[in-house]
């Protein structure tokens, strides 16, 4: 429990370091926004990793899942088709629909549009870590009690992206609601579902508190 | 003995009621295996190598780069294409699989095709481009009509192409296995799946496993394999590897189907009380390359005594067409309801009133009177209504707007086995799909209503094309093909299950019911064996009855039947500076006859509902005039709605007597067809003016506010 306390010790390569670093030399990489002065530190010298495929180790609903890719892979594609964690589902594949939402340190992301090499050292949520089918986490269980599904491919996503809202805002308006799920998008129209199950759920879980 | 009809209200257990989705818990917690989730042990990804251009020849495809990259596994390329003509952007020419999905996609950018570019086929806005043969039909003396009529009015309008963008791209999980193949499809197609990748790999079907459990969202353009499936299997096949081919965004948005553009003008004529006397309509549009089918007008009002369609076809060079979603049904009911209400509105005559005159040129004039009347009283018309442009002189300003619709749903052939095993189990097999509609839900509901058996005690076995053959999930054919077949062979198996239990209960089996659990006399419930017994007097062997959805003769029984009316009203502001449209409310009303589940039924509404929001306000396919490329195929700038653009919606299913004992109807593509027409008669009756085409983007709500003069 006391591990997501810690500062985060991110990885030396991220998206943005990485092209900072390529136009303005290794020492522009601290002034990358974002990184607290422990790791900006650590970023100065990065170690060189890639372009081939380096070994890495990911935290995932709290186990160490060692890791083979290359690091361009986005988190998205290593949960999936290295690990077979295939909650997270691929749907615009550029951080539009919300549909591989995954939590990174308590906060929903997109797996898509981060590097699996972003997500090392840190804590990393899945739809796996949240509930099973015999052990429904209350928002899934609202989820289905409110048929907040039909093909159910947004499903995992939205119940990311809900489970993260309730914690923030544990007593919604239904404007909160809207706005808070603006970044989850659904084909099947649910919508009507998932804003009560959002009721239900933050009900739910005042109860049990 | 069971009769296979459906019991009377009072006796319903399961069927009608509110249950809740049994495979909710699976897809919420994430374990839902679809097939862009399927792993195979030693699986190649492959990726596909598109054309760029809209039209060109193609000179040839060079694979050797690609093929020499370390990690490339298999490629195919598209021979019959050399030398002929790419016809729109994304269409597919090449193949790779590789180690990776990252290596594949190195891979392709490896691939070198020799182009000539050609002049480009875009604009589908100009009837004069149409090719080949009108489409032209009439009734009646159109011509003398309008000369007689006291009103005329004559109005342009339009929708766009659209795509289906469902969430799950199309593709597939292909695998070699001593001589036999076993796909992992997403598809509304399980049985009949493998029939042209079998012509293409010369496997016979026999040999072809499908297994599609859980798929993605399909709206009508997964039907077939497509190239994408034959490309996968051939890979498969060839590399003896398994193969994952699933189509990238963009490719998903330019390719895999759409839904044809349509436009027209219609000239409609009324008698001073509103009668509606004649349609003239002039309608066109593109389906890309190949076909394109005129909407069917007059549209639900369908025995308007004169009219004439002539319908006029544009080859364009887009991806092709694919049923969308009640085809034909959204352009055609957009062109006729905003006819009406133009005319309504050139008569000053209340929108509401005009429908339920003319409500005698439709099949079902009771129906939809009733209905419009439901609707009318949720929305709360009498408070709201005005007429058209009275909406008062502000810069937000209200309006409703008023659709009609209308659909078939008759239940598809479909067998379906059902089992009752000795030690009491239940099993059901059937070569369906659920596409997130609830079929499996459904034929737990049915299996158990008929043996008297809770939800649970059915195990349901669906997604094969092992099991006996069902229809495509399309046109709403669903529900009434598996809930009769299923009904039918749970009927068999509990009749066959009577014999045994008989002599037990010293009754002659036709005086048995199945009723919670327990099989008894009908007369003398006490005298009764319970279900796990009754089962175990059947010895080593279980009872398993097919039972067949022959469409005609299931309707003759009453179990299932075809043709429902809807009707939908909504309440839109518009921004009469910015041209922004809010949704502020819709109302649904629909008749399904009898509802398997109601919860589920509510969602099937509230899904076609939204649906129709989207296409009304936002959906667009849009194409660059001059390369004839798709500008948006992606989602930032393909935009579907979110949790805060559909406004309140309320559903009203029509259910009980009248409805009831016509047995099941189909309710998927009903809900999508009037939301075009009745936002844009609610935006027209806002603001005053017509908004002639979808989606009502504020660019277009000014350009029609600045031609009506609304706007200066």
């Amino acid at each position: 429990m006391a591990d997501h306390k810690k500062p985060p010790e991110r990885s030396a390569i991220s998206r943005r370091g990485f092209f900072k670093g390529v136009g303005a030399g290794t020492a522009a990489v601290s002034l990358v926004t974002g990184l607290d002065p422990e790791s900006a530190a650590a970023a100065a010298e990065p170690a060189l990793r890639g372009p081939g495929e380096t070994a890495f180790t990911l935290k995932i609903n709290g186990k160490n899942h060692q890791v083979k890719a290359e690091p361009r892979a986005t988190l998205l594609d290593v949960l999936r088709n290295r690990l077979d964690i295939t909650g997270a589902k691929k749907v615009c594949d550029r951080g539009t629909c919300g549909a591989c939402t995954v939590l990174l340190d308590d906060e929903p992301v997109y797996a898509c549009s981060i590097l699996a090499l972003e997500a090392e050292g840190r804590d990393l949520k899945t739809i796996e870590g949240l509930g099973s089918p015999e052990q429904l986490s209350q928002v899934m269980k609202a989820f289905v009690e409110n048929d907040a599904q039909q093909c159910g491919f947004c499903t995992p996503g939205f119940i990311l992206a809900c489970t993260a809202f309730l914690a923030r805002h544990p007593d919604p308006t239904l404007e909160e609601i809207q706005q808070g799920l603006g970044g989850n998008l659904c084909r099947c129209g649910t919508y009507p579902g998932i804003t009560q199950a959002m009721v239900d759920a933050a009900k739910a879980l005042k109860g049990g508190a | 003995m069971a009769a296979p009809q459906w019991p009377e209200a009072k006796d319903r257990a399961l069927l009608g009621h509110r249950v809740t989705r049994l495979d909710g818990p699976v897809k919420a917690s994430g374990r839902a295996k679809y097939a862009y989730d399927i792993n195979r042990p030693e699986m190649l990804y492959a990726k596909l190598f598109a054309s760029p251009h809209a039209a060109a020849k193609i000179v040839d495809i060079d694979l050797s780069a690609a093929e020499a990259l370390p990690g490339v596994k298999t490629t195919w390329r598209d021979e019959s294409v050399i030398g002929g003509e790419a016809q729109y952007q994304g269409q597919v020419l090449a193949a790779i699989a590789a180690e990776t999905e990252e290596l594949a996609h190195d891979a392709i950018r490896l691939v070198k095709v020799t182009y000539e570019l050609l002049p480009i086929k875009i604009n589908d806005r100009d009837p004069a481009l149409a090719e080949g043969r009108d489409a032209s039909k009439d009734e009646g003396d159109p011509d003398a009509a309008f000369a007689q009529a006291d009103f005329v009015h004559e109005g342009e309008y339009g929708l766009p192409v659209v795509a289906h963008c469902c969430l799950e791209a199309h593709g597939q999980v292909a695998e070699m296995r001593d001589g036999d193949m076993y796909i992992w499809p997403s598809t509304q197609n399980v049985s009949r799946y493998v029939d042209s990748i079998a012509e293409n790999v010369e496997i016979p079907a026999s040999q072809m496993h499908v297994d599609c459990q859980y798929m993605g969202g399909g709206f009508g353009s997964k039907f077939r394999p497509g190239r994408w499936g034959i490309i996968c299997s051939i890979l498969a096949k060839q590399c003896g590897r398994p193969v994952k081919l699933m189509l990238d965004r963009d490719q998903e948005l330019m390719a895999a189907g759409n839904r044809p553009s349509a436009f027209g003008k219609v000239k409609i004529g009324a008698k001073e009380d509103g009668t509606v006397i004649a349609l003239d309509s002039l309608l066109w549009g593109t389906g890309g390359m190949g076909g394109f089918r005129e909407p069917s007008l007059p549209y639900v009002f369908t025995n308007i005594p004169n009219w004439r369609r002539i319908g006029k076809r544009i080859p364009t060079n887009r991806g092709g067409q694919e049923a969308w979603r009640a085809p034909g049904h959204p352009q055609a009911c957009l062109f006729m309801m905003s006819a009406m209400e133009d005319l309504a509105a050139a008569m000053k005559m209340d929108a509401l009133e005009f429908y339920k005159i003319n409500c005698v040129h439709t099949d079902k004039p009771e129906l939809y009177r009733e209905q419009l009347d439901i609707a009318a009283e949720l929305i709360g018309y009498k408070q709201k209504a005005h007429l058209r442009g009275e909406g008062g002189t502000g810069t937000l300003r209200r309006g409703l707007g008023l659709g009609v619709h209308m659909w078939g749903g008759m239940g598809h052939p479909a067998k379906c086995d059902v089992t009752i095993h000795p030690d009491g189990s239940v099993e059901t097999r059937i070569g369906t799909q659920d596409l997130g509609t609830g079929t499996r839900t459904a034929l737990a509901i049915v299996v158990g209503e008929t043996l008297g058996l809770p939800l649970e005690a059915v195990t349901v076995n669906i997604g094969r094309n092992a099991y006996p053959e069902a229809g495509a999930s399309g046109g709403s054919t669903t529900i009434g093909g598996i809930s009769a077949s299923s009904r039918l062979a749970a009927t068999a198996a509990l009749n066959a299950l009577f014999e045994v239990a008989a002599p037990k209960l010293g009754v002659a089996a036709d005086a048995l019911e199945a009723k919670g659990g327990l099989i008894r006399e009908a007369a003398k419930p006490a005298n009764a064996i319970a279900w796990k017994d009754a089962c175990g007097l059947l010895g080593p062997n279980p009872i398993t009855k097919q039972g067949e959805n022959v469409p005609g003769e299931s309707q003759k029984m009453g179990l299932i039947d075809a043709g429902v009316g809807g009707c939908q009203i909504a309440d839109v502001t518009v921004d009469m500076e910015t041209g922004v449209v809010t949704l502020n409310e819709m109302v649904a009303v629909q008749d399904c006859g009898l509802i398997v589940n109601l919860k589920l039924a509510e969602s099937q509404m509230h899904g076609g509902l939204i649906m129709g929001i989207t296409y009304a306000l936002y959906e667009e396919s849009v194409y660059d005039p001059t390369t004839g490329r798709m500008l948006n195929a992606d989602m930032e700038f393909y935009r579907i709605a979110g949790l805060k653009d559909i406004g309140k919606l309320k559903v009203h299913m029509m259910t009980g007597k009248g409805h009831d004992e016509r047995g099941v109807i189909g309710l998927g593509e009903p809900p999508v067809i009037s939301p075009g027409a009745a936002i844009s008669n609610a935006v027209a009756n806002a603001c005053g003016v017509r908004v002639p085409e979808l989606p009502l983007t504020p660019d277009r709500v000014i350009a029609a506010l600045r031609k009506g003069g609304v706007l200066s």
